[in-house]
């Protein structure tokens, strides 16, 4: 072990000493009592982290001995990775303590499922993907089912779990087959077995069985099952936790296995990428359409999301993985702001999640409703919102790639989206009046909300400088 | 001022964040408050708009008071505009005020309400000065939101279900033009509209899937931006979320929609498909000739069985627009001169009598024909009006509603006789239908007791209606007002469309 391989590793080994450190304050101390405290130095640790990794020197190049990569790409992930997580543990702060979930273990378990989610953006060998993947899904499986004592949070928990560890087993399994057949276990090695553009019939079904693995992550159809349940049985910043950071993750991973490990056979898994993404676009859309639980609502349109990001990957090129990767940021920033309002909505401290407990809400708290309106209509992808320019970022690299049908089906699955949003407007600002919902929010909440509204409106300047560092990014990966 | 084209845009944008950012309450002051401000914004913008008018120099056939940034994505917010645009630019900037004042007897959320029309129109305005696609895209489909509230929060008993299908129709219609767009980034490398007008898209025949596409990529590109126009326009038969929509919104949503959103369509034809894509645009001719005259006879018959007076004006404007496709479809000077015109004269002529049944629809709370008769006897200015446009629908010489058929149905007999042929006797129809409307609405006797009370319209609302009438008069005296500042550009684009469509013509003779 050298400094250099240190130095490539300096933020995850912080956060995870950092949350063993924590763990044993906060059982030595006052426990369940240290939360808020736990909480904040969490999410600043998170936050000193991203500052540092995205303003610090960069460190590239391979570090122990192959194992992990460290380049801009690793970057970009762990950065939206950090903020995301940071800003989902401020935002759900106040409403696990209101619903007796306020236990110190929450943040932690977070920060390390957030260490294994950096792993496996800067996985270079199947082993330490692997470790990441499990680092972090152990610790999801252990906040999903947070509320013992609720029927449902268990059952989420459990099926998350059960399904997770059948996902687990089918990349475990490619990636033996990929080992069998390449001779090693290393991104680099694997890549070396493809020649003039094609893996051999082996090295193909360990790559099948590892991309249908890694679409289980991401919730991209068919392996999207799990989703609905597990988003409506867990606690609701459980939920947002699940939609944002992990998404990001899963999706990195993903780009990092499709172009460090099989770069060299673009035409080999292209069909499969595409093929789920329109699945997953339609799906996502139609299936939402008859849902009144907000939350298994968000479940299909973040499948649907996931279409369109896989759609970036599908076109195979630097360009698509730009694409991919603002996309996902844009995509963060609007779950934040919407989960930051769903997990304020409740009645007589009551939480609910129908979608019709939001009727004439716009009248009571304008504010509110309209930077809720900004996000759906950004979330459903109409311009001027920054929604928008996400869509057309990959709908222009699945055309770019000649995927020009692709581009079709995925702006008729917007069509199709762009109804269940317009649902929620409808029932903010045209429903008929009834018993009134609240929605009491912590002072971070409600930054969160307005603040990801207010992006998604002034992004349309400039995207915020998210485009220099995306492309950078894709360059690393794609060469 | 470099920057004129911004300011205008932009003005009512503005206007629209100061009131959602110092305007606080909701009683009667704070109502009051917001629709003089929305007013004194519309009028500033109609005042800086008329500076671009007057420094538009109509002999240059090139884009004008062109402004230009680099953007996100390697677009560029680049705006500008010619002699197609200007004229649209004035039409909204002078209608707006009118439409605020139209608004006074709103009560319901009124500072939202005022916001929603200050932002539509900015984006409104953007649509005609944009000269780079995306951003033309942008101010296009954005301008959906406003209309979608404005339908579902201050319109009709049946709003919702206008205002979902108004959205996702047109949503739907531009989708396919954004994947349009997107081939043809890749394609020519570039959004920048000026640049693409000179770009020939491929026109060489190929099949898909077994399907042999006559006019190649220009032909599947023209179908894709047709869907989007189309669909705006209304052309027939994808025009049924039109009378829903215009039932069901507000009288100044209404005015809006009618005078200047459907206008966007018939602005894109020009813009976009004629020049970018002559031979696809060679290749559907007939076809959107055919469907343009079907439209007028059509929805003026359906026109002439409506009960409701909003739905009635609804149809009798797809078939004023049936005439405004076929006019630019005719491809020559006067089809296209009057088309443009025909848009212009229907943005006054449609929006004064959207206007004009609000003014009874406020008293009475009906639209029903037959919840009224005999008006004339107690509301005799308003009788004397509702005439007056209703002869300029039916283009009565002397109005700008006659200048624009007339020219028109020359365009189409240049082009195809038969089509002219079908097209004139909408003229009778529309007759027809509008003197009927009238007849029932204003004269007869006044038996219905809720009517015995009405009262004539009151100074604002006659203050409404001054413009408009002058307007109408104005540009049917003398049309040259219109066709002198549209003249150079139009020739321009025909010279353009048909020196880069010869090659159809030429591989149909080889053919026969």
């Amino acid at each position: 072990m050298t400094s250099f391989d240190l130095q490539a590793i300096l933020p995850e080994l912080i956060l995870a000493v950092y949350a063993m450190l924590a763990l044993l304050a906060a059982v030595y101390t006052g426990k369940d009592k240290t939360t808020p405290l736990v909480t904040y130095a969490t999410a600043a640790v998170m936050l000193a982290l991203a500052l540092y990794i995205g303003l610090g020197d960069p460190v590239t190049g391979p570090a122990f001995g192959g194992l992990i990569m460290a380049d801009a790409y690793a970057r970009f992930a762990k950065v939206g990775i950090l903020v995301a997580a940071a800003a989902v543990l401020l935002a759900g702060e106040a409403t696990m303590l209101r619903r007796g979930l306020g236990r110190f273990e929450y943040p932690l378990l977070i920060s390390l499922a957030t260490v294994g989610m950096m792993i496996m953006v800067s996985a270079a060998d199947l082993m330490t993907l692997y470790m990441g993947l499990e680092l972090q899904s152990l610790s999801l499986y252990v906040v999903a089912a947070m509320k013992r004592d609720s029927v449902k949070s268990t059952e989420a928990g459990m099926k998350y779990f059960i399904l997770g560890a059948l996902s687990s087993g089918l990349l475990l399994y490619g990636a033996s087959l990929a080992y069998g057949y390449a001779g090693t276990t290393r991104f680099d090695g694997i890549i070396a077995a493809a020649t003039d553009g094609h893996v051999g019939m082996g090295l193909l079904f360990g790559l099948t069985f590892v991309a249908a693995g890694l679409a289980f992550k991401v919730s991209a159809v068919p392996f999207h099952m799990w989703t609905p349940d597990v988003y409506e049985g867990a606690p609701t910043p459980v939920t947002a936790f699940f939609a944002t950071a992990p998404k990001l993750a899963a999706m990195g991973l993903f780009g990092r296995v499709m172009f460090d490990a099989f770069g060299n056979a673009v035409a080999d898994w292209q069909q499969i990428i595409a093929l789920m993404a329109v699945l997953s676009m339609f799906l996502g859309a139609v299936a939402a359409i008859g849902q009144t639980n907000i939350k298994r609502l968000m479940a299909y349109s973040s499948i649907s999301h996931m279409g369109f990001a896989l759609l970036g990957l599908a076109a195979g090129t630097a360009y698509g993985v730009q694409a991919m990767l603002v996309y996902m940021a844009i995509y963060l920033t609007m779950n934040v702001g919407t989960f930051a309002f769903i997990m304020s909505m409740e009645r007589d401290g009551m939480q609910v999640t129908e979608i019709s407990a939001l009727n004439q809400y716009a009248k009571h708290e304008p504010v509110k409703a309209l930077a809720m309106l900004v996000l759906l209509f950004s979330l459903a992808g109409v311009p001027p919102m920054v929604g928008f320019f996400g869509k057309l970022y990959v709908l222009n690299a699945a055309v770019q790639a000649d995927l020009t049908w692709l581009a079709v089906a995925g702006v008729i699955a917007s069509v199709i989206g762009a109804f269940y949003y317009l649902r929620i407007v409808y029932y903010m600002y045209f429903g008929e009046s009834e018993e009134r919902l609240e929605t009491p929010m912590s002072p971070a909440a409600w930054v969160m909300l307005v603040g990801s509204a207010a992006a998604m409106l002034l992004g349309v300047i400039n995207l915020f400088g998210v485009e220099g560092a995306a492309a950078a990014a894709a360059a690393a990966l794609v060469n | 001022m470099d920057n004129l084209l911004s300011i205008v845009t932009f003005l009512p944008l503005v206007a629209a964040a100061i009131l959602a950012a110092f305007l606080r309450g909701d009683d009667a002051a704070a109502q009051r408050n917001a629709k003089w401000l929305a007013l004194a914004a519309t009028t500033a913008t109609f005042l800086v708009s008329l500076a671009v008018l007057f420094r538009f120099d109509p002999a240059d056939t090139g884009f004008q008071m062109v402004e230009e940034q680099s953007w996100l994505m390697g677009f560029t917010y680049k705006l500008g505009v010619d002699g197609i645009s200007v004229l649209f630019v004035m039409l909204t900037t002078a209608l707006m005020p009118i439409t605020i004042a139209s608004t006074w007897g709103v009560t319901t959320r009124v500072k939202e309400y005022m916001i929603a029309f200050l932002i539509l129109e900015t984006l409104m305005i953007g649509v005609f000065v944009a000269l780079d696609m995306v951003l033309f895209y942008l101010f296009f489909e954005a301008g959906l939101i406003p209309m979608f509230l404005i339908i579902g929060i201050w319109g009709g008993k049946n709003r919702i279900y206008a205002a979902f299908k108004f959205f996702l129709y047109t949503f739907l219609g531009s989708v396919l033009m954004l994947v349009a767009m997107i081939y043809m980034y890749v394609e020519a490398g570039t959004t920048d509209i000026p640049t693409l007008l000179n770009h020939s898209f491929g026109s060489q025949d190929f099949s898909l899937l077994g399907i042999q596409i006559v006019g190649g990529a220009q032909t599947l590109l023209f179908l894709a931006f047709f869907a989007s126009f189309a669909v705006k326009m209304p052309m027939w038969p994808v025009h049924t979320w039109l009378p829903d929509a215009h039932v069901q919104a507000p009288t100044a949503g209404s005015v809006i929609l009618a005078a200047v959103l459907l206008k966007m369509g018939g602005y894109g034809f020009l813009r976009f498909s004629l020049p970018m894509f002559p031979v696809g645009s060679q290749v559907m001719t007939d076809f959107i000739l055919w469907i343009s005259v079907i439209a007028i006879v059509w929805a003026s018959l359906v026109a002439l069985v409506q009960e409701d007076m909003k739905k009635l004006i609804a149809y009798s404007s797809v078939a004023h627009m049936g005439y405004v496709t076929a006019g630019i479809f005719a491809a020559n000077q006067q089809g296209m001169d009057g088309a443009i015109f025909q848009m212009i004269s229907h943005g006054f002529i449609s929006g004064a009598l959207f206007l004009a049944v609000g003014v009874i629809y406020d008293r009475m709370h009906t639209r029903e024909i037959d919840a009224y008769g005999g008006l004339a006897v107690k509301m005799p200015a308003y009788a004397a009006v509702f005439m007056f446009f209703t002869m300029a629908n039916v283009g009565l010489p002397g109005t700008s509603g006659f200048v624009g058929e007339f020219l028109t149905l020359i365009g189409m007999f240049q082009a195809n006789t038969w089509i002219a042929l079908v097209a004139a006797s909408g003229v009778i129809l529309s007759a027809a239908y509008a003197l009927w409307l009238y007849r029932r609405v204003v004269f007869g006797d006044l038996i219905k007791e809720s009517l015995k009370a009405i009262t004539d319209m009151d100074a604002r609302e006659k203050a409404i209606f001054a413009p408009l009438v002058a307007m109408t008069l104005i540009l049917g005296v003398y049309p040259g007002l219109v066709t002198d500042i549209i003249g150079p550009s139009v020739e321009a684009l025909l010279t353009h469309y048909h020196a880069a469509a010869p090659a159809l013509a030429d591989a149909a003779t080889a053919a026969h």
